[in-house]
Protein backbone atom coordinates (compact mmCIF):
# COMPACT_ATOMS: atom_id res chain seq x y z
CA UNK A 1 0.00 0.00 0.00
CA UNK A 2 1.55 3.30 -1.16
CA UNK A 3 0.24 6.47 0.07
CA UNK A 4 -0.79 7.89 -3.48
CA UNK A 5 -2.52 6.77 -5.45
CA UNK A 6 -4.72 8.25 -8.84
CA UNK A 7 -8.42 6.29 -7.70
CA UNK A 8 -9.04 5.31 -3.95
CA UNK A 9 -12.14 3.54 -3.95
CA UNK A 10 -13.62 3.37 -0.20
CA UNK A 11 -15.69 0.07 0.58
CA UNK A 12 -15.15 -3.37 -1.16
CA UNK A 13 -18.48 -5.01 -1.65
CA UNK A 14 -19.83 -5.03 -5.57
CA UNK A 15 -19.95 -1.36 -6.77
CA UNK A 16 -16.90 -0.57 -4.50
CA UNK A 17 -14.90 -3.46 -6.51
CA UNK A 18 -16.59 -3.27 -9.76
CA UNK A 19 -15.09 0.39 -10.03
CA UNK A 20 -11.74 -0.39 -8.85
CA UNK A 21 -11.43 -2.83 -11.52
CA UNK A 22 -12.63 -0.77 -14.04
CA UNK A 23 -10.13 2.30 -13.19
CA UNK A 24 -7.12 -0.25 -12.63
CA UNK A 25 -7.18 -0.92 -16.19
CA UNK A 26 -5.47 2.31 -16.82
CA UNK A 27 -5.14 3.97 -13.05
CA UNK A 28 -3.22 3.71 -10.09
CA UNK A 29 -6.13 2.15 -7.78
CA UNK A 30 -6.41 1.57 -4.25
CA UNK A 31 -9.70 -0.79 -2.90
CA UNK A 32 -10.16 -0.17 1.11
CA UNK A 33 -12.45 -2.34 2.87
CA UNK A 34 -12.94 -1.51 6.53
CA UNK A 35 -13.98 -5.41 7.51
CA UNK A 36 -11.50 -8.30 7.92
CA UNK A 37 -13.39 -10.43 5.59
CA UNK A 38 -14.80 -9.14 2.29
CA UNK A 39 -18.22 -10.52 1.69
CA UNK A 40 -18.86 -11.46 5.16
CA UNK A 41 -21.35 -10.73 7.25
CA UNK A 42 -23.66 -11.43 4.46
CA UNK A 43 -26.34 -8.43 4.14
CA UNK A 44 -28.38 -9.69 0.96
CA UNK A 45 -30.81 -11.93 0.38
CA UNK A 46 -28.74 -12.91 -2.82
CA UNK A 47 -31.17 -13.06 -6.01
CA UNK A 48 -29.91 -11.75 -9.12
CA UNK A 49 -31.38 -11.35 -12.34
CA UNK A 50 -29.37 -13.55 -14.87
CA UNK A 51 -29.73 -11.48 -17.71
CA UNK A 52 -28.62 -8.19 -15.62
CA UNK A 53 -25.27 -9.82 -14.31
CA UNK A 54 -24.55 -11.14 -17.64
CA UNK A 55 -23.73 -7.70 -18.56
CA UNK A 56 -20.66 -7.32 -15.85
CA UNK A 57 -19.27 -10.98 -15.18
CA UNK A 58 -19.44 -14.07 -17.11
CA UNK A 59 -21.31 -16.83 -14.63
CA UNK A 60 -19.21 -18.98 -12.63
CA UNK A 61 -20.65 -22.18 -10.76
CA UNK A 62 -18.51 -20.87 -7.82
CA UNK A 63 -20.96 -18.57 -6.98
CA UNK A 64 -24.34 -19.68 -8.06
CA UNK A 65 -26.30 -21.30 -5.17
CA UNK A 66 -29.06 -21.84 -7.55
CA UNK A 67 -30.80 -20.84 -11.29
CA UNK A 68 -34.26 -19.54 -10.80
CA UNK A 69 -37.14 -20.29 -13.33
CA UNK A 70 -40.30 -18.26 -11.88
CA UNK A 71 -41.63 -16.70 -8.67
CA UNK A 72 -44.49 -16.59 -6.56
CA UNK A 73 -46.62 -13.75 -4.88
CA UNK A 74 -48.24 -14.79 -1.99
CA UNK A 75 -50.89 -12.17 -0.52
CA UNK A 76 -51.69 -12.05 2.89
CA UNK A 77 -54.53 -14.60 2.07
CA UNK A 78 -52.72 -16.81 0.61
CA UNK A 79 -53.81 -16.18 -2.91
CA UNK A 80 -50.82 -16.93 -5.35
CA UNK A 81 -49.69 -15.30 -8.04
CA UNK A 82 -47.20 -16.93 -10.48
CA UNK A 83 -44.68 -15.39 -12.56
CA UNK A 84 -42.30 -17.11 -15.25
CA UNK A 85 -40.79 -15.83 -17.55
CA UNK A 86 -41.27 -18.68 -20.59
CA UNK A 87 -39.98 -16.21 -23.05
CA UNK A 88 -36.78 -15.59 -21.57
CA UNK A 89 -35.60 -19.29 -21.55
CA UNK A 90 -35.74 -22.02 -18.31
CA UNK A 91 -33.42 -19.47 -16.42
CA UNK A 92 -34.42 -16.15 -15.51
CA UNK A 93 -31.94 -15.54 -12.00
CA UNK A 94 -29.76 -16.66 -9.50
CA UNK A 95 -29.38 -17.07 -6.45
CA UNK A 96 -25.62 -16.11 -5.31
CA UNK A 97 -23.88 -17.30 -2.82
CA UNK A 98 -21.94 -13.76 -1.94
CA UNK A 99 -19.42 -14.35 0.22
CA UNK A 100 -17.93 -15.82 -2.87
CA UNK A 101 -19.25 -13.45 -5.49
CA UNK A 102 -17.68 -10.44 -3.46
CA UNK A 103 -14.61 -11.72 -3.06
CA UNK A 104 -14.57 -12.97 -6.68
CA UNK A 105 -15.14 -9.36 -7.64
CA UNK A 106 -12.62 -7.94 -5.06
CA UNK A 107 -10.25 -10.51 -7.05
CA UNK A 108 -11.15 -9.03 -10.69
CA UNK A 109 -9.66 -5.56 -9.02
CA UNK A 110 -6.58 -7.34 -7.55
CA UNK A 111 -5.93 -9.15 -11.12
CA UNK A 112 -6.26 -5.40 -13.02
CA UNK A 113 -3.81 -4.45 -10.74
CA UNK A 114 -5.45 -2.63 -8.04
CA UNK A 115 -3.90 -2.96 -4.29
CA UNK A 116 -6.61 -4.28 -2.05
CA UNK A 117 -6.53 -3.63 1.69
CA UNK A 118 -8.81 -5.19 4.08
CA UNK A 119 -8.86 -3.74 7.84
CA UNK A 120 -8.47 -0.19 6.49
CA UNK A 121 -11.31 2.18 7.47
CA UNK A 122 -11.76 5.13 6.11
CA UNK A 123 -12.06 7.84 8.65
CA UNK A 124 -12.24 11.40 7.19
CA UNK A 125 -12.14 13.24 4.23
CA UNK A 126 -8.87 15.18 2.79
CA UNK A 127 -9.96 18.27 1.38
CA UNK A 128 -7.80 21.06 -0.42
CA UNK A 129 -9.28 24.01 -1.82
CA UNK A 130 -12.27 22.50 -1.91
CA UNK A 131 -11.19 19.55 -3.49
CA UNK A 132 -11.74 15.62 -1.97
CA UNK A 133 -7.99 14.61 -2.75
CA UNK A 134 -8.00 11.62 -0.82
CA UNK A 135 -9.20 9.71 2.45
CA UNK A 136 -8.05 9.48 6.23
CA UNK A 137 -7.67 6.20 7.45
CA UNK A 138 -7.39 3.51 10.05
CA UNK A 139 -5.19 0.88 9.07
CA UNK A 140 -4.64 -2.00 11.76
CA UNK A 141 -4.50 0.57 14.76
CA UNK A 142 -2.59 3.01 12.87
CA UNK A 143 -3.45 6.54 11.04
CA UNK A 144 -2.56 6.77 7.77
CA UNK A 145 -3.21 9.28 4.64
CA UNK A 146 -3.85 8.22 1.31
CA UNK A 147 -4.38 10.91 -1.18
CA UNK A 148 -5.90 10.21 -4.63
CA UNK A 149 -6.95 12.38 -7.44
CA UNK A 150 -10.22 10.31 -7.50
CA UNK A 151 -12.33 9.11 -4.18
CA UNK A 152 -14.93 7.20 -5.00
CA UNK A 153 -17.31 6.28 -1.97
CA UNK A 154 -18.98 3.08 -1.83
CA UNK A 155 -19.49 2.44 1.03
CA UNK A 156 -22.42 0.88 1.22
CA UNK A 157 -26.07 1.73 3.56
CA UNK A 158 -23.72 3.07 6.35
CA UNK A 159 -21.74 5.15 4.35
CA UNK A 160 -20.36 8.56 6.13
CA UNK A 161 -17.84 9.14 3.53
CA UNK A 162 -20.22 10.96 1.45
CA UNK A 163 -21.31 13.18 4.48
CA UNK A 164 -18.06 13.98 5.75
CA UNK A 165 -17.13 15.57 1.95
CA UNK A 166 -20.80 17.48 3.10
CA UNK A 167 -23.53 15.66 0.84
CA UNK A 168 -26.46 14.72 2.84
CA UNK A 169 -27.74 11.25 1.95
CA UNK A 170 -29.08 10.55 5.88
CA UNK A 171 -31.84 8.65 5.22
CA UNK A 172 -35.06 8.94 6.59
CA UNK A 173 -37.09 5.74 8.50
CA UNK A 174 -39.61 6.06 5.86
CA UNK A 175 -37.29 5.54 3.49
CA UNK A 176 -35.32 2.44 4.79
CA UNK A 177 -35.95 -1.36 4.91
CA UNK A 178 -35.15 -2.60 8.04
CA UNK A 179 -34.13 -6.53 7.15
CA UNK A 180 -33.58 -10.23 9.26
CA UNK A 181 -33.09 -12.77 7.58
CA UNK A 182 -31.98 -16.28 8.36
CA UNK A 183 -30.22 -18.72 6.63
CA UNK A 184 -31.98 -22.15 6.96
CA UNK A 185 -31.74 -25.35 6.37
CA UNK A 186 -34.65 -28.23 6.91
CA UNK A 187 -36.90 -25.57 4.40
CA UNK A 188 -39.19 -27.24 1.68
CA UNK A 189 -38.98 -24.80 -1.31
CA UNK A 190 -39.33 -25.49 -4.87
CA UNK A 191 -35.23 -25.30 -6.16
CA UNK A 192 -36.12 -22.93 -8.72
CA UNK A 193 -38.51 -20.66 -7.56
CA UNK A 194 -38.41 -17.41 -5.29
CA UNK A 195 -40.98 -16.74 -3.26
CA UNK A 196 -42.32 -13.05 -1.89
CA UNK A 197 -45.22 -12.62 0.61
CA UNK A 198 -46.89 -9.67 0.94
CA UNK A 199 -48.80 -8.11 3.72
CA UNK A 200 -48.52 -7.28 7.54
CA UNK A 201 -46.14 -9.97 8.36
CA UNK A 202 -43.88 -7.27 6.69
CA UNK A 203 -45.24 -3.80 7.02
CA UNK A 204 -44.21 -1.74 4.12
CA UNK A 205 -41.96 -4.15 3.09
CA UNK A 206 -42.35 -7.86 1.92
CA UNK A 207 -41.01 -11.25 3.24
CA UNK A 208 -38.82 -13.65 0.79
CA UNK A 209 -37.95 -17.36 0.75
CA UNK A 210 -35.17 -18.07 -1.77
CA UNK A 211 -33.99 -21.41 -2.55
CA UNK A 212 -29.91 -21.91 -2.01
CA UNK A 213 -30.96 -25.75 -3.05
CA UNK A 214 -30.28 -28.93 -1.04
CA UNK A 215 -33.32 -27.52 1.77
CA UNK A 216 -31.32 -24.45 2.85
CA UNK A 217 -32.66 -20.97 2.00
CA UNK A 218 -32.44 -17.05 2.34
CA UNK A 219 -35.80 -16.87 4.64
CA UNK A 220 -35.95 -13.24 5.32
CA UNK A 221 -37.89 -9.70 5.23
CA UNK A 222 -38.01 -6.34 5.47
CA UNK A 223 -40.00 -3.88 7.22
CA UNK A 224 -40.32 0.42 6.63
CA UNK A 225 -38.70 1.67 9.92
CA UNK A 226 -41.34 4.49 9.71
CA UNK A 227 -44.07 1.60 10.31
CA UNK A 228 -41.51 0.02 13.12
CA UNK A 229 -43.34 0.72 16.69
CA UNK A 230 -42.57 -1.97 19.33
CA UNK A 231 -41.38 -4.64 17.29
CA UNK A 232 -38.25 -5.32 15.42
CA UNK A 233 -38.08 -7.15 11.98
CA UNK A 234 -36.21 -9.99 13.81
CA UNK A 235 -39.14 -10.81 15.86
CA UNK A 236 -41.47 -10.61 12.36
CA UNK A 237 -39.09 -12.72 10.83
CA UNK A 238 -39.40 -14.94 13.91
CA UNK A 239 -42.96 -15.12 13.72
CA UNK A 240 -42.92 -15.34 9.76
CA UNK A 241 -40.48 -18.29 10.22
CA UNK A 242 -42.49 -20.21 12.87
CA UNK A 243 -45.73 -19.95 10.44
CA UNK A 244 -44.77 -20.72 7.10
CA UNK A 245 -41.41 -23.00 8.19
CA UNK A 246 -42.15 -24.66 11.51
CA UNK A 247 -39.39 -27.28 10.73
CA UNK A 248 -36.86 -24.52 9.65
CA UNK A 249 -33.58 -24.29 11.55
CA UNK A 250 -31.30 -21.19 11.28
CA UNK A 251 -27.47 -22.08 10.40
CA UNK A 252 -27.25 -18.21 9.93
CA UNK A 253 -28.57 -14.73 10.98
CA UNK A 254 -28.36 -11.81 8.52
CA UNK A 255 -29.70 -8.43 9.04
CA UNK A 256 -29.36 -5.02 7.27
CA UNK A 257 -30.81 -1.98 6.09
CA UNK A 258 -31.58 -1.45 2.59
CA UNK A 259 -32.46 2.55 1.00
CA UNK A 260 -35.56 2.72 -0.16
CA UNK A 261 -35.66 6.31 -0.80
CA UNK A 262 -34.36 8.52 -3.74
CA UNK A 263 -31.16 8.46 -5.17
CA UNK A 264 -28.99 10.90 -3.40
CA UNK A 265 -29.52 14.26 -5.07
CA UNK A 266 -26.14 14.95 -5.39
CA UNK A 267 -23.50 11.98 -6.82
CA UNK A 268 -20.46 14.12 -7.58
CA UNK A 269 -18.13 16.83 -5.74
CA UNK A 270 -14.89 18.30 -7.01
CA UNK A 271 -12.67 14.71 -6.34
CA UNK A 272 -15.56 12.33 -5.99
CA UNK A 273 -18.16 10.31 -6.99
CA UNK A 274 -20.86 8.03 -4.81
CA UNK A 275 -22.02 4.60 -6.33
CA UNK A 276 -23.97 1.55 -5.00
CA UNK A 277 -25.73 1.81 -1.65
CA UNK A 278 -23.81 4.69 -0.74
CA UNK A 279 -25.16 6.57 -3.64
CA UNK A 280 -29.21 5.60 -2.68
CA UNK A 281 -29.10 2.95 -6.24
CA UNK A 282 -31.30 0.58 -4.47
CA UNK A 283 -34.42 -0.49 -6.09
CA UNK A 284 -37.18 1.39 -4.23
CA UNK A 285 -39.62 -1.36 -4.98
CA UNK A 286 -37.62 -4.30 -4.78
CA UNK A 287 -35.14 -3.73 -2.26
CA UNK A 288 -32.27 -5.26 -5.12
CA UNK A 289 -28.71 -2.91 -5.70
CA UNK A 290 -26.51 -5.76 -6.76
CA UNK A 291 -26.76 -4.94 -10.12
CA UNK A 292 -27.02 -0.77 -9.90
CA UNK A 293 -24.03 -1.44 -7.70
CA UNK A 294 -22.12 -2.92 -10.18
CA UNK A 295 -23.44 -0.79 -13.26
CA UNK A 296 -22.63 2.82 -11.19
CA UNK A 297 -19.21 1.25 -10.44
CA UNK A 298 -18.13 0.79 -13.89
CA UNK A 299 -19.73 4.33 -15.00
CA UNK A 300 -17.83 5.62 -12.23
CA UNK A 301 -14.28 3.66 -13.08
CA UNK A 302 -14.70 4.89 -16.43
CA UNK A 303 -14.88 8.52 -15.60
CA UNK A 304 -12.30 8.44 -13.19
CA UNK A 305 -9.86 6.89 -16.20
CA UNK A 306 -11.16 9.76 -17.86
CA UNK A 307 -10.46 12.31 -15.35
CA UNK A 308 -7.19 11.04 -14.80
CA UNK A 309 -6.17 11.33 -18.26
CA UNK A 310 -7.41 14.34 -18.92
CA UNK A 311 -5.63 15.72 -15.47
CA UNK A 312 -8.90 17.21 -14.06
CA UNK A 313 -10.46 15.14 -11.16
CA UNK A 314 -13.01 18.60 -11.10
CA UNK A 315 -17.01 18.38 -10.70
CA UNK A 316 -16.73 19.78 -14.35
CA UNK A 317 -15.15 15.87 -15.89
CA UNK A 318 -16.79 13.74 -13.07
CA UNK A 319 -20.40 15.27 -13.48
CA UNK A 320 -20.45 12.66 -16.95
CA UNK A 321 -20.70 9.87 -14.06
CA UNK A 322 -23.76 11.46 -12.62
CA UNK A 323 -25.83 11.95 -16.26
CA UNK A 324 -24.80 8.08 -17.15
CA UNK A 325 -26.43 6.69 -14.29
CA UNK A 326 -29.34 9.31 -14.50
CA UNK A 327 -29.32 7.86 -18.25
CA UNK A 328 -29.38 4.50 -17.17
CA UNK A 329 -31.31 3.48 -14.50
CA UNK A 330 -32.23 6.96 -13.42
CA UNK A 331 -35.63 6.99 -14.62
CA UNK A 332 -36.68 3.74 -13.54
CA UNK A 333 -35.61 4.60 -9.44
CA UNK A 334 -37.77 7.65 -9.91
CA UNK A 335 -41.09 5.92 -10.89
CA UNK A 336 -40.15 3.25 -8.19
CA UNK A 337 -40.04 5.30 -5.77
CA UNK A 338 -43.61 6.96 -6.42
CA UNK A 339 -44.73 3.10 -7.10
CA UNK A 340 -43.38 2.09 -3.67
CA UNK A 341 -44.91 5.16 -1.89
CA UNK A 342 -48.29 3.70 -2.80
CA UNK A 343 -47.35 0.43 -2.73
CA UNK A 344 -46.36 0.62 1.09
CA UNK A 345 -49.47 2.22 2.39
CA UNK A 346 -51.64 -0.47 0.91
CA UNK A 347 -54.01 -2.74 3.86
CA UNK A 348 -54.10 -6.44 3.78
CA UNK A 349 -57.42 -6.18 2.09
CA UNK A 350 -56.20 -3.68 -0.83
CA UNK A 351 -53.31 -6.27 -1.23
CA UNK A 352 -55.74 -9.46 -1.20
CA UNK A 353 -57.36 -7.85 -4.11
CA UNK A 354 -54.96 -6.74 -5.65
CA UNK A 355 -53.90 -10.56 -6.32
CA UNK A 356 -56.72 -11.93 -6.05
CA UNK A 357 -57.38 -9.52 -9.51
CA UNK A 358 -54.30 -11.82 -11.52
CA UNK A 359 -55.61 -15.20 -10.11
CA UNK A 360 -55.49 -18.23 -12.57
CA UNK A 361 -53.30 -15.69 -14.97
CA UNK A 362 -49.51 -17.14 -15.69
CA UNK A 363 -48.13 -14.16 -15.93
CA UNK A 364 -45.10 -14.11 -18.42
CA UNK A 365 -43.55 -10.84 -17.97
CA UNK A 366 -41.53 -11.23 -14.81
CA UNK A 367 -40.89 -7.65 -14.23
CA UNK A 368 -41.65 -5.58 -11.62
CA UNK A 369 -43.00 -3.29 -14.08
CA UNK A 370 -44.96 -5.92 -16.14
CA UNK A 371 -46.32 -7.31 -13.04
CA UNK A 372 -47.73 -3.56 -12.18
CA UNK A 373 -49.26 -3.07 -15.49
CA UNK A 374 -51.46 -5.66 -15.02
CA UNK A 375 -52.47 -4.79 -11.84
CA UNK A 376 -52.87 -1.67 -12.69
CA UNK A 377 -55.03 -2.76 -15.66
CA UNK A 378 -57.42 -4.92 -13.22
CA UNK A 379 -57.58 -2.24 -10.51
CA UNK A 380 -57.62 0.97 -12.07
CA UNK A 381 -59.40 3.05 -8.70
CA UNK A 382 -56.61 1.12 -6.26
CA UNK A 383 -53.86 2.07 -8.16
CA UNK A 384 -54.82 5.29 -9.97
CA UNK A 385 -52.11 7.24 -7.99
CA UNK A 386 -49.42 5.22 -10.18
CA UNK A 387 -51.58 4.73 -13.25
CA UNK A 388 -49.84 8.32 -14.91
CA UNK A 389 -46.31 6.50 -14.49
CA UNK A 390 -47.07 3.89 -17.28
CA UNK B 1 -27.73 8.72 26.51
CA UNK B 2 -27.89 5.70 23.74
CA UNK B 3 -26.30 2.16 24.74
CA UNK B 4 -25.64 -0.96 22.56
CA UNK B 5 -26.49 -4.45 23.77
CA UNK B 6 -23.34 -6.51 22.13
CA UNK B 7 -25.57 -9.59 22.35
CA UNK B 8 -28.32 -8.65 20.30
CA UNK B 9 -25.99 -5.97 17.88
CA UNK B 10 -25.60 -7.32 14.29
CA UNK B 11 -23.41 -4.91 13.34
CA UNK B 12 -25.60 -4.08 10.24
CA UNK B 13 -24.85 -0.60 10.04
CA UNK B 14 -28.24 0.42 9.57
CA UNK B 15 -28.63 3.06 12.15
CA UNK B 16 -25.47 4.35 10.69
CA UNK B 17 -27.40 5.66 7.62
CA UNK B 18 -30.49 6.95 9.58
CA UNK B 19 -28.60 9.26 12.22
CA UNK B 20 -29.52 12.45 11.39
CA UNK B 21 -25.76 14.22 13.27
CA UNK B 22 -23.76 11.41 11.66
CA UNK B 23 -23.00 10.53 14.92
CA UNK B 24 -22.36 6.38 14.84
CA UNK B 25 -19.65 4.55 13.67
CA UNK B 26 -19.59 0.77 12.49
CA UNK B 27 -16.00 -1.14 13.27
CA UNK B 28 -16.39 -4.40 12.63
CA UNK B 29 -18.48 -5.77 15.56
CA UNK B 30 -18.57 -2.51 17.51
CA UNK B 31 -20.67 0.66 17.01
CA UNK B 32 -19.13 3.98 18.40
CA UNK B 33 -21.66 6.36 19.27
CA UNK B 34 -20.26 9.61 19.81
CA UNK B 35 -20.81 12.68 21.76
CA UNK B 36 -22.49 14.59 19.36
CA UNK B 37 -25.63 11.92 19.54
CA UNK B 38 -28.62 14.10 20.39
CA UNK B 39 -30.45 10.95 21.72
CA UNK B 40 -33.11 11.34 19.33
CA UNK B 41 -33.87 7.50 19.09
CA UNK B 42 -34.02 7.16 15.38
CA UNK B 43 -31.48 4.30 15.54
CA UNK B 44 -33.51 2.63 18.64
CA UNK B 45 -37.09 2.07 16.68
CA UNK B 46 -35.26 1.26 13.00
CA UNK B 47 -32.81 -1.49 14.41
CA UNK B 48 -33.35 -4.68 12.90
CA UNK B 49 -32.70 -6.36 15.90
CA UNK B 50 -33.26 -4.03 18.86
CA UNK B 51 -29.79 -3.68 20.11
CA UNK B 52 -29.77 0.01 21.06
CA UNK B 53 -31.95 1.05 23.70
CA UNK B 54 -32.24 4.60 25.89
CA UNK B 55 -30.15 4.82 29.25
C1 LIG C 1 -31.38 -8.16 3.92
C2 LIG C 1 -30.98 -7.64 2.56
C3 LIG C 1 -31.39 -8.35 1.43
C4 LIG C 1 -30.99 -7.91 0.15
N1 LIG C 1 -31.34 -8.67 -0.92
C5 LIG C 1 -30.92 -8.32 -2.16
C6 LIG C 1 -31.20 -9.15 -3.28
O1 LIG C 1 -31.78 -10.23 -3.16
N2 LIG C 1 -30.78 -8.73 -4.50
C7 LIG C 1 -30.09 -7.56 -4.67
O2 LIG C 1 -29.74 -7.23 -5.81
N3 LIG C 1 -29.81 -6.77 -3.63
C8 LIG C 1 -30.19 -7.12 -2.37
N4 LIG C 1 -29.88 -6.32 -1.30
C9 LIG C 1 -29.14 -5.08 -1.53
C10 LIG C 1 -27.68 -5.36 -1.81
O3 LIG C 1 -27.13 -6.18 -0.80
C11 LIG C 1 -26.90 -4.05 -1.89
O4 LIG C 1 -27.58 -3.17 -2.75
C12 LIG C 1 -25.48 -4.23 -2.41
O5 LIG C 1 -24.69 -5.00 -1.53
C13 LIG C 1 -24.84 -2.85 -2.59
O6 LIG C 1 -23.50 -2.96 -2.93
P1 LIG C 1 -22.48 -1.83 -2.49
O7 LIG C 1 -21.16 -2.26 -3.06
O8 LIG C 1 -23.00 -0.51 -2.83
O9 LIG C 1 -22.46 -1.87 -0.90
P2 LIG C 1 -22.04 -3.04 0.11
O10 LIG C 1 -22.16 -4.37 -0.51
O11 LIG C 1 -22.78 -2.79 1.36
O12 LIG C 1 -20.49 -2.77 0.37
C14 LIG C 1 -20.04 -1.64 1.06
C15 LIG C 1 -18.73 -2.00 1.72
O13 LIG C 1 -18.11 -0.81 2.22
C16 LIG C 1 -17.50 -1.12 3.44
N5 LIG C 1 -17.32 0.13 4.19
C17 LIG C 1 -18.27 0.90 4.76
N6 LIG C 1 -17.74 1.98 5.37
C18 LIG C 1 -16.39 1.91 5.16
C19 LIG C 1 -15.29 2.73 5.53
N7 LIG C 1 -15.48 3.86 6.26
N8 LIG C 1 -14.05 2.35 5.17
C20 LIG C 1 -13.86 1.21 4.44
N9 LIG C 1 -14.86 0.39 4.06
C21 LIG C 1 -16.12 0.72 4.40
C22 LIG C 1 -18.45 -2.09 4.10
O14 LIG C 1 -17.81 -2.84 5.10
C23 LIG C 1 -18.90 -2.94 2.91
O15 LIG C 1 -18.09 -4.08 2.72
C24 LIG C 1 -30.24 -6.72 0.00
C25 LIG C 1 -29.86 -6.02 1.14
C26 LIG C 1 -30.21 -6.47 2.41
C27 LIG C 1 -29.76 -5.70 3.61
Amino acid sequence: MKDEYDVVVVGAGPAGAYAAATAASECDVLLIEKRQEIGNPVRCAEGVSKEGLARFLPPQKRWIANNIASARIFSPDGTVLEVSEELAGPEVGYVLERKIFDRDLAKRAAQAGADVAVRTRATGVIRENGFICGVKVRHLGESLEMRAKVVIAADGVESQLARWAGINTTLKPIDLESCAQYLMTNVDLLDDCCDFYLGSEAPGGYAWAFPKGHQIGNIGLGALASKLQSKHPIDYLNAFAERHFPDGQPVELNIGGVPVSNAARKTVADGLMLVGDAARHTDPITGGGIINALEGGRLAGEVAKQAVRVQDPSLKVLKQYEAAWRASFGKKLERNYKIKDIFVNLSDAELNKLIRSLEGLRLEDMSVAGIIKRLISRNPRLLAGVRHLF
Amino acid sequence: MIQVNIEKCGHCGACVSVCPTNSITLIESCLEIADTCTTCETCVTICPVGALVVS
